[in-house]
């Protein structure tokens, strides 16, 4: 019955070291709390009322020894908080070569989007020892997307983008969870993480035909949704060029002045569904919304299709 | 306004008004401090009851999914077609409404409405707050709270079941999950009669402390448990405003269409998109920017009382009653600035996060020279093992593990790891019950001669606590080890997870369910013990426990004008055992003996 391990299985680069912070801190608990139950129990049976003991010269208050105990639990706090500010730091800033999964949360299931065109329903498949970045958001409430082999969460949120990353590092099969609260069936909303060798995962991708990859899919729905008769070259109406945007500064115009804003998945995302909001300095707020007519993933698509003419010339 | 200008004139706080004509008045629709106390101890410990037979409910669940419960199955939910399992709705409005009434019904109100009431003003000499009519207010506004919470029950959808943090969208869009449809309304109405109580009595206890201390009684006089309640009082008029706030925004997300916590154009389960434009992460940051706090307002108290009932049994005084002060106040000063803790794994920055890490660090500090000075207090001391001893010992030990297992929280990679899982629960329960309930339960055996005027029976309060203490290790502390393993707290139905399938889990599941009914069982006991004492207990007198602090200079039960003259204050509570008096106490009405001068630490 008690066939149980200390540790969940450890699958990515940041497993051991967390544990490894996590140990340490539960030696910092059990020594405490030893040591603050032991004195309970120590004190409380040595000078029971009626035991005979030496009770001469009870001090009722010392400067050192409060000294002593607010710099002990001091050294041991800053320590921890410089160990854990490493690996958060860490956890928070993706390698530059991780390769970018978007994920979309609803109730109650979980949509992932590969680059290369293959998306799937509460399964995710990675390579093992690359960086994979997912980039998250929520069609309705608050989820959380949790893989406790890797040690890792992030809430997904609905109206924004989250991201977290990890580097799988053991093949195998391990459990993905939503971890908010979601509604009614929050408990079924689960899948599972299949880490394969490299060139499983390239034959994976395949499997089913190779089909438009991503982007393409997105400027597919970038021309069907006719964002390309005015983003692209159009006569009539005066509209900025996407080409070379993404990840650059973009003017906006802020009543007489005007500020920078990063052109980053928020920026097209908000300028698609609220194109009042933040408009380009020295263009008309003329553009309608898309509000309800573009789905979370459909974005995702017009996105990465966006961020794929990063490196494009504008063509003015 | 303690003393009057001039010493030979008489007080004029020494006149002693009429007293209360009629039954009503006297007893329900009451202005008297000591009957308001007693309203709250009684209408807490009933919904103390309401949600500890609900957390059995939930443990049957994790325990035996999907077995009909026995009795409660049949009238509790009816539909033939479920064969007496529990829907998957019902059990998240019982983790919902656990923890909702737990904390806004049993143990904000025990501590601060009912010992709040009784004791500042017994404890600090005034006839009475410095606002009576406020402080019947602040009583009977529970009432429409009570009334809305139980009601929630019973309107289309049932109870709210967006978790006891109703973090929108789940709680704003209306088909989100069936309690949004209206039990959330109900849920926010009846938390905004909670607020409104809190602050009008939270705004009574400051001003009673700082106007009407009786003569000699510097701040520094207080007992622990004045400061306690002086400074918790302070948390609650600052943060409960911004609850309040959030309450009433979400509510007008929910009635008037409003977009606060609204992204742009969300949709719930296919509903018609809102205009939105709001942001869901700002309830967060107002929520916690109460809810926070909200845990400090719940333990605070509690180290009051632990302070004062390991002083009174060590038979010492109390260890460095100053850095004692001082301490409590650094907690809940670090306490407004540590709410991001709870939303590490919401998004944030993380330089943000790693200011919020910093600062809940910190808070291990004061919380340190707190542990350390109650076990200074016991250190040489006669220590008296009364129930209430007892209790106040196990505070100590529990509120370390409690206390400690939340540096997890802090370090932020560490509680991305641990968020909404098992974990956190047992986390929190180690610090609401371990921490809370032992002091509320050290509290009721330490006050009740002084509430009631007699004594409950010892033995039964050892028989209580042991059992107590035993099954409540039983119940929370594998939680720890099942929440590391990523056992996630708010799921119906546990069997869909293979991981929570495995004997091991299977089995601390079982033996955390059968601790929990244990633990039930044994506040029986104590029911029994405190209404068999409330009628049949020996007759108390006015000082049982030879105690210093002022509570016990006057008749117990105490008159509705609680002293007959006001009585004048000579020195802190802590003198017990001073050398070369006749007794081991010496109350704060009687001056120090000539050869005695007190340490600067303490006078």
């Amino acid at each position: 019955m008690w066939d149980f391990p200390l540790f969940p299985s450890q699958a990515s680069t940041n497993a051991p070291r967390l544990d490894a912070l996590m140990l340490f801190e539960v030696g910092v608990l059990i020594f405490f709390s030893l040591l603050i139950g032991v004195l309970v129990v120590g004190f409380g049976i040595r000078f029971r009322r009626g035991n005979a003991v030496d009770r001469s010269n009870p001090p009722t208050h010392s400067q050192s020894m409060e000294v002593v105990w607010i710099v002990i639990p001091m050294i041991l706090s800053i320590l921890m908080y410089a160990w854990s500010t490493q690996l958060f730091f860490d956890l928070y800033e993706a390698p530059a070569d991780a390769a970018q999964v978007d994920v979309v949360g609803k109730q109650w299931m979980w949509y992932l989007q590969h680059p290369q065109g293959r998306s799937e329903t509460n399964e995710l498949h990675v390579p093992l020892g690359r960086p994979v970045k997912l980039n998250m958001t929520s069609q309705d409430v608050i989820h959380s997307f949790f893989i406790p082999a890797f040690r890792i969460k992030q809430d997904v949120l609905p109206g924004r983008y989250t991201s977290l990353w990890f580097q799988p590092s053991k093949v195998g099969v391990y459990d993905l969870f939503c971890t908010e609260y979601c509604g009614t069936n929050h408990s079924n909303m689960i899948g599972k993480v299949y880490v394969m060798e490299p060139a499983d995962y390239e034959a994976w991708l395949s499997e089913k035909g190779v089909g438009p990859s991503q982007a393409e899919e997105g400027e597919r729905l970038f021309v069907q949704h006719h964002c390309a008769g005015c983003h692209r070259g159009s006569q009539t109406v005066h509209a900025p060029k996407l080409e070379g945007v993404y990840g650059k500064p973009v003017p906006i115009q802020d009543g007489k002045d005007v500020r920078f804003v990063t052109a980053d998945d928020r920026y097209i995302r908000d300028s698609i569904l609220l194109p009042q909001g933040e408009v380009v300095a020295g263009y008309e707020p003329i553009m309608p919304s898309f509000k309800d007519q573009i789905n979370e993933p459909d974005l995702l698509k017009i996105i990465a299709y966006i961020k794929s003419i990063a490196n494009r010339e504008t063509s003015q | 306004m303690s003393a009057g200008p001039n010493a030979t004139e008489p007080n004029p706080h020494d006149h002693i008004p009429a007293a209360a004509s009629n039954f009503l008045t006297r007893y329900v629709f009451s202005t008297d401090h000591k009957v308001i106390g007693v309203q709250f101890l009684f209408s807490s410990l009933f919904f103390f009851a309401v949600g500890g037979l609900m957390a059995m409910v939930i443990r049957w669940q994790l325990a035996w999914p999907w077995k009909p419960v026995p009795i409660l199955s049949q009238w509790l939910w009816s539909s033939p077609g479920l064969g007496g399992q529990m829907p998957p709705e019902f059990y998240n409005k019982l983790f919902t409404m656990h923890a909702t009434i737990m904390i806004f019904f049993v143990i904000i109100p025990l501590l601060t409405g009912a010992f709040g009431n009784f004791l500042i003003p017994l404890m600090i000499g005034a006839r009475d707050m410095a606002f009576p009519k406020l402080n019947m207010f602040s009583y009977w506004i529970m009432w429409p709270g009570f009334v809305l919470i139980t009601l929630s029950f019973f309107v289309e959808g049932g109870a709210a079941e967006a978790g006891w943090t109703s973090y929108p969208p789940l709680a704003t869009a209306a088909r989100s999950t069936p309690g949004s449809l209206n039990g959330q309304t109900y849920w926010l109405l009846a938390l905004l009669c909670a607020g409104i109580s809190s602050l009008t009595g939270s705004i009574n206890y400051i001003t009673t402390i700082v106007m009407l201390r009786s003569p000699g009684m510097k701040m520094f006089r207080m007992p622990m448990t004045v400061w306690a309640l002086f400074i918790t009082a302070l948390l609650q008029a600052f943060a409960l405003p911004v609850l309040t706030s959030a309450l009433l925004m979400q509510t007008l997300d929910r009635l008037a269409g409003t977009n606060f916590f609204t992204p742009v154009g969300g949709a719930v389960a296919n509903a018609p998109a809102a205009v939105g434009g709001g942001a869901p992460l700002l309830w967060q940051h107002l929520f916690w920017f109460y809810s926070h706090p909200a845990v400090y307002i719940m333990i605070l108290p509690g180290m009051g009382i632990a302070s004062d009932v390991i002083s009174t049994f060590s038979r010492k005084p109390l260890f460095g009653y100053k850095p004692m002060v001082i301490a409590m106040g650094a907690i809940a000063g670090l306490g407004f600035i540590v709410w991001g803790h709870h939303m590490f794994q919401s998004g944030m920055n993380p330089a943000l996060g790693a200011t919020f890490m910093l600062s809940t660090m910190m808070i291990a500090l004061p919380s340190a020279i707190k542990v350390f000075n109650w076990i200074g207090t016991m250190w040489g001391g006669r220590i008296q093992y009364t129930s209430a001893m007892l209790n106040a010992m196990a505070f100590v030990s529990m509120f370390i593990i409690g206390g400690l297992s939340g540096i997890f929280m802090a370090a932020t990679p560490v509680d991305i790891h641990i968020h909404d899982t098992y974990f956190i629960v047992g986390h929190i329960h180690y610090v609401l019950f371990g921490g809370s309930t032992f002091a509320v339960f050290a509290g009721i055996y330490y006050w009740f001669p002084k509430l009631f005027g007699r004594m409950m029976s010892e033995r039964l309060g050892l028989i209580h606590f042991f059992l107590t203490f035993l099954f409540f290790n039983g119940t929370f502390f594998f939680m720890h080890i099942v929440g590391w393993h990523g056992h996630m707290r708010r799921i119906a139905d546990p069997t869909v997870y293979e991981f929570l399938r495995t004997p091991g889990v299977v089995g601390m599941n079982q033996f955390m369910t059968i601790c929990a009914f244990g633990l039930g069982a044994s506040q029986l006991i104590f029911a029994w013990n405190f209404f068999y004492s409330l009628v049949a207990g020996p007759v108390a007198g006015p000082n049982p426990w030879k105690a210093n602090s002022l509570e016990w200079a006057t008749a117990s039960p105490p008159p509705y004008y609680n002293f007959e003259t006001l009585p004048r204050v000579y020195h802190p509570p802590y003198e017990f055992s001073v050398p070369g008096g006749e007794d081991d106490f010496l109350p704060q009405t009687t001056p120090l003996p000539d050869n005695i001068t007190l340490d600067p630490v303490m006078a």
